[in-house]
Order: structure tokens, then C-alpha cells, then sequence
């Protein structure tokens, strides 16, 4: 199999898509040394986001970046679709909401298995950007 | 991927041994509950130890999977949760799992057999002729 690049950008565009989002994330935070916690956690928050792209947006990317420096490293994914938006980001963000009659759990779920999440939604634009870092 | 059942009597084994696409995942999940019915199993233990990812959608395949087989009538037990998937459900958000879970398909057979003996159903599965 080859390396997977420092950073990598994933169409999203059907179900298969989340599943090679999801083992991409795992590959990259295995390759920088990520313990399997970790990796479980990214890949696993990687799944939800790009769940609500096919499930909410129809399509849209994920783009995973590995930074490194002397202080340590992190890994930064950015899931982004031109879809409607979310129209209030508060009651999307709380445990148990859902439009699709899902869990609810996604968007709740994912910012507390990661060290950064940021969200940001316009009808034409969400962007959810999350990282995991790990000191030297 | 077709996610083969395996029949013990009329206890159904099922081992997922791949990550499954959201649509995989719907069809195993009608599929066994089918098989369920179709035999009247007594009991089903799903083995989830290849599962390195289960996120809140697997989780609710999961538990849908599970009430559907118990309201059959059958007992069921998920087998082989991972200690990393273990801990990233719960810091999701409690109860994502609802169901009743043991290490390996061992402990989940000698489960279903305990509780199937319980119901009064005292042939033990995996024995009984075809
Ligand atoms: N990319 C998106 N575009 C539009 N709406 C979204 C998006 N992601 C999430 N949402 C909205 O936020 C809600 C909560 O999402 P989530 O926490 O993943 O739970 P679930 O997917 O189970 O509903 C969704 O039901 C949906 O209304
Ligand atoms: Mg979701």
C-alpha cells in the first residue's frame, strides 16, 4: 500500500466515501504515531462528519493535513459541503437533536472526542474543522 | 460484502469481519432479522471484533438490530466489542449501545444458552437435529 501524503483531500460524494475518509484518518494518525486511542477517536469523528455531508449536503470533501514540529504533532481534518446549512448551530450541537430522526449524537459526539472543533455554516457553506495533537 | 449467518441449531451466528458501508450494514441488518424469523431462532450473537470503527450510526444499526431480534422473540448478545471502541462510545455520549455485550462469541454462546435455559427452553440450541 503506498504512504498516504502529509495531506490528502477525499471527495465525498456516497457511502463508500466514509468509509475510505474514515480508514484515511486512521492511516494518517497511525503514520505520525498516534496511539490506538487516538486513531480510534479521529476516525471514528471523521465517520460522523462525513456522514452529515452524504446525509445532509449530498456531497462535499474532507481534507486531512499532518502537521509536524519540535513541540510535537496534530492532525487537522477539514469536512466542508455546499449545502443548506445548518440554521442554528447551538440546537445542532446539543446531545439528542436530529432533522433525520437519527441519535443526535454526530456533531455532540465528535467535538468531544477531539482536542479542536470548529464549526461554521452559511446556507452554501458548512465547514467543521477538528484536529487531534500530541506533545513530543 | 455479503455478511454470512451461520446456524447452530436455532442459534444464529453472525461475525462481521470488515468495516461495512452504512448500506452494508442496513442489509445485515434485514437479513439476519429475517433468518430470525425465518428459523425461529432462539438466540443470535453477533461478533464485532473486526469493528475497529463504530460510530453513532453503526451504534444504532446495532441496537435497532438487537430490539428487532428481541421483539422476534429471540435472545441476543454482541460479542467482541473492542476496548477502543468501547472507550470512544462512551466519551460520545452515554447508552449508545444499549444492548447486552461479552468478550468473545465463547462467553456470548454460554450467555445465550444460560438465558434461553432461563425462558424455559430447556433443549439446548446447538444440539437439537435439524
Ligand atoms: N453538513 C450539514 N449540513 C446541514 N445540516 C447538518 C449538517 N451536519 C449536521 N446537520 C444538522 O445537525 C443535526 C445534528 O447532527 P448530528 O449531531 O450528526 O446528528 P444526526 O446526524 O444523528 O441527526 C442534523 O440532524 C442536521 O439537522
Ligand atoms: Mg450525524
Amino acid at each position: 500500500m503506498n504512504e498516504p501524503a502529509p495531506a490528502e483531500r477525499i471527495a465525498i460524494r456516497s457511502h463508500n466515501d466514509i468509509v475510505t475518509a474514515r480508514h484515511a484518518a486512521r492511516e494518517h494518525s497511525a503514520r505520525l504515531g498516534f496511539g490506538r486511542a487516538y486513531q480510534t477517536r479521529l476516525a471514528t469523528a471523521v465517520s460522523e462528519l462525513t456522514r452529515n455531508v452524504i446525509q445532509y449536503a449530498g456531497e462535499g470533501s474532507c481534507l486531512i493535513e499532518e502537521h509536524a514540529d519540535e513541540d510535537g504533532c496534530s492532525i487537522r481534518v477539514s469536512v466542508e459541503d455546499h449545502g443548506p446549512g445548518i440554521p442554528d448551530l447551538a440546537l445542532a450541537l446539543a446531545d439528542g437533536f436530529s432533522t433525520s430522526g437519527g441519535l443526535g449524537a454526530g456533531l455532540p459526539g465528535t467535538r468531544r472526542l477531539v482536542d479542536h472543533f470548529q464549526i461554521s455554516s452559511e446556507p452554501g457553506l458548512t465547514r467543521v474543522v477538528i484536529s487531534i495533537r500530541k506533545a513530543r | 460484502m455479503k455478511i454470512p449467518i451461520l446456524r447452530l441449531g436455532r442459534i444464529l451466528l453472525a461475525s462481521i469481519q470488515e468495516d461495512l458501508t452504512d448500506t452494508e450494514a442496513m442489509q445485515f441488518q434485514s437479513d439476519l432479522v429475517n433468518e430470525v424469523a425465518e428459523i425461529e431462532a432462539l438466540g443470535v450473537a453477533v461478533d464485532i471484533t473486526a469493528l475497529d470503527v463504530v460510530d453513532s450510526y453503526m451504534a444504532r444499526v446495532i441496537n435497532d438490530t438487537a430490539s428487532m431480534v428481541r421483539l422476534l422473540g429471540a435472545e441476543v448478545v454482541i460479542c467482541g466489542v473492542q476496548p477502543f471502541v468501547a472507550m470512544t462510545l462512551i466519551e460520545m455520549g452515554r447508552d449508545l449501545i444499549g444492548a447486552d455485550c461479552t468478550f468473545n462469541l465463547d462467553q456470548g454462546l454460554e450467555q445465550l444458552k444460560t438465558r434461553i435455559a432461563s425462558r424455559g427452553d430447556i433443549r439446548f440450541a446447538g444440539d437439537e437435529d435439524e
